[in-house]
């Protein structure tokens, strides 16, 4: 007979205290949220879906979602590339690899509005270098062009986030076997064909990593357009979470806002979890296969 | 197909504190099959990444057919080499593996699926040509990374690093023995690493014995089991491996203890002082007039074809190798005669004489 001891559920109950405070009740006071029209305290009516189908016919909302998902896609399509373009040619050993690690990791020990702020100064064209620069060749102010000031906005992100890949890229490439290139040389593989067949399979996982990461994180992308563009010019840089934030504290509009968060949540999940599937279907077909 | 020729090749991965290979000078001749063997750290794996361009020597130059390729990479010089372990493109099928060696260096296609049958055919892969290696057994893995040694058949070298390492005994014998067969089909010059000297003698023409960065001995299986020319080889070749004793050599008259198993036999003449007499356990045999080096016998194992036995003298321990009529017990104590001509004396480690056994007096 095997003997069955409930005791362990103990030793899960602190997690489960902590994740409640830090995680499941803030999240349930949004839900809360979500499905009244509050007033004030006192003042609250309870309307159902409501909240949720008026976000569905809410053109403002929708290109705002629309606006982040554009945006995370163009950041995954230079970052990615770059990065494993950067930490191909990033030394392999010695006080180079050191010296080149801290300064690839320089970006991202930065604080955010910082950052912000840096690359607010440096774009503007009357007192920025980068600004001044820019318009000895062509007309540049992100304070009134759309496509600069969304230039502008990926292009921080492309400096801030960047370096996470080449740092997991530089990883996976290290982890690599050096008979793999030794082999590769033996077969006479081109530099292409290396990193084709031996580093690239070899970085499916980090890849993985890489663009979940990015995806999520670039998709809820808030402290730099806030700091360098406040969502403008017009509305070409309000993505989900600016826009979020104006609902919630500037018009006070807590269910509404309660039902956008969730919605913003929900659509992050699927979005991470079919990148998930998508990559790791090769790994399924695999195991699926031997037995 | 070529002569590799190496001249002064030497070896330093610390930039030349210490040496993981010696300066060694050879010629292996174009057709030859030849095994390195020696135990792990001994430099036969550096010598082989020297020969294939992986590593350059830090000293040295390689010929290949008389032409300097010491400066040309890996590719240029279009050798093959099997590493120990299975190498594969994992995104690949077993075909594509095969064939990788040959689509980058522009083979038709005609000519590419040919060979890879063949290959598949010699290697017995050719159900599983058309799956991932990922999802073969290591053993069938290391096949295929052998099979893209093989394939190519323009290279002037093929170089093994220990290819048969993951690969089932039985198996191991009959690999063996179609890669010997494709050997005496193709001729192309073959350089084998191995710590396992049954591989080496069974498969290759010409044996180097290397220990610590050096190269001891080279010949056939037989030069390097009767005549061996240094204490490691004595040690290494043969299983067991050669008997060492304490001796002294006292005007021409070999001391053990206080027995005398002979006279030197060596033309030139051995100074007196210690040696170290060496002599292989299939070399002793039972000394019926009580003349011989007395022993006490501690175990005798039986090996079905014959007996191993082990014993004591006052110059330390023995091995001997007996035929199994030979009624022994352990506790018994006979005396052992040394065969004539194999018995070696060793100073600082190298040959300096044989004996002379018929002067036993």
């Amino acid at each position: 007979m095997k003997t069955y001891n409930n005791k362990a559920w103990f030793l899960v109950l602190p997690v489960i205290l902590v994740v409640s405070f830090t995680a499941l009740i803030p999240l349930m006071t949004v839900a809360n949220y979500a499905i009244q029209d509050i007033f004030s305290p006192d003042n609250r009516l309870f309307v159902g879906m409501k909240w949720f189908y008026d976000i569905t016919n809410d053109t403002l909302i929708l290109s705002a979602f629309k606006r982040s998902f554009q945006f995370s896609i163009q950041a995954l399509l230079i970052q990615i590339p770059l990065g494993i373009a950067i930490a191909r040619i990033m030394p392999k050993s010695g006080w180079k690899a050191s010296a080149a690690l801290v300064a690839v990791a320089i970006p991202l020990i930065i604080p955010f509005n910082v950052i912000g702020s840096t690359w607010l100064i440096f774009s503007r064209k009357d007192i920025g270098l980068g600004g001044y620069l820019l318009n000895k060749f062509f007309d540049f102010d992100f304070t009134s062009d759309p496509i600069d000031g969304w230039g502008l906005i990926l292009a921080v992100d492309v400096w801030h986030w960047t370096p996470l890949v080449v740092l997991l890229v530089y990883a996976g490439l290290r982890s690599i076997p050096e008979p793999y290139y030794q082999a590769a040389a033996i077969d006479g593989a081109s530099t292409y064909a290396v990193f084709r067949y031996v580093e690239l399979p070899k970085l499916r996982r980090v890849l993985l990593i890489a663009v979940l990461l990015r995806f999520m994180d670039s998709f809820m992308i808030y402290t730099e357009p806030f700091v360098i563009t406040g969502g403008g010019p017009g509305d070409a840089t309000t993505f989900a979470s600016i826009l979020l934030t104006n609902i919630a504290v500037g018009q006070f509009d807590v269910g509404r806002a309660g039902a956008y968060s969730l919605i913003f949540f929900l659509l992050i999940q699927i979005m991470s979890f079919i990148f998930y599937t998508v990559l790791t279907l090769q790994d399924r077909e695999e195991v699926t296969k031997t037995k | 197909m070529a002569e590799i020729r190496l001249e002064n090749v030497a070896h330093s991965y610390d930039g030349g504190s210490t040496f993981a290979l010696n300066p060694i000078s050879v010629t292996w001749k174009d057709g030859n099959a030849v095994a390195l063997l020696g135990p792990s750290g001994c430099g036969k794996t550096t010598l082989l990444n020297i020969i294939s361009g992986l590593l350059t020597p830090s000293v040295g130059r390689v010929y290949f057919d008389g032409v300097d390729v010491t400066d040309l990479d890996t590719a240029k010089r279009n050798v093959a080499q099997v590493f120990q372990f299975p190498v594969l493109y994992d995104t690949m099928t077993v075909r594509q593996n095969l064939a990788f060696p040959l689509k980058n260096r522009n083979v038709s296609k005609d000519v590419i699926a040919e060979r890879v049958e063949e290959i598949a055919e010699l290697l017995g892969i050719s159900k599983y040509l058309d799956i991932r290696p990922l999802k073969l057994r290591s053993d069938l893995q290391q096949l295929v990374s052998l099979g893209r040694g093989l394939v190519r058949k323009d290279v002037p070298a093929i170089l093994f690093d220990e290819p048969l390492t993951v690969i089932d005994q039985n198996f191991k014998w009959t690999l063996r023995g179609r890669l010997k067969e494709m050997h005496n089909n193709t001729r192309h010059t073959l350089v084998y690493v191995t710590h396992d000297q049954t591989e080496a003698l069974t498969f290759a023409d010409e044996v180097v014995v290397l220990n610590q960065g050096n190269i001891v001995q080279t010949g056939t299986a037989s030069d390097l089991f009767l005549t061996p020319q240094d204490e490691f080889v004595g040690f290494f070749i043969g299983s067991p491996g050669m008997n060492f004793l304490d001796g002294k050599v006292n005007d021409g008259a070999v001391m053990v203890g206080s027995t005398r198993i002979g006279t030197t036999l060596s033309a030139t003449t051995i100074a007196n002082g210690n040696v170290r007499v060496g002599i292989r356990p299939e070399f002793l045999s039972i000394d019926e007039t009580g003349k011989g080096l007395p022993v006490e016998i501690n175990r005798v194992e039986h090996r079905g074809g014959y007996k191993l036995v082990h014993a004591d003298s006052v110059q330390g321990k023995f091995v001997a190798k007996l035929d199994n009529e030979s009624a022994l017990v352990a506790g018994q104590s006979v005396h052992l005669a040394f065969h004539p001509e194999r018995t070696y004396l060793f100073r600082d480690s190298k040959v300096c004489g044989t004996v002379n056994v018929k002067g036993a007096k």
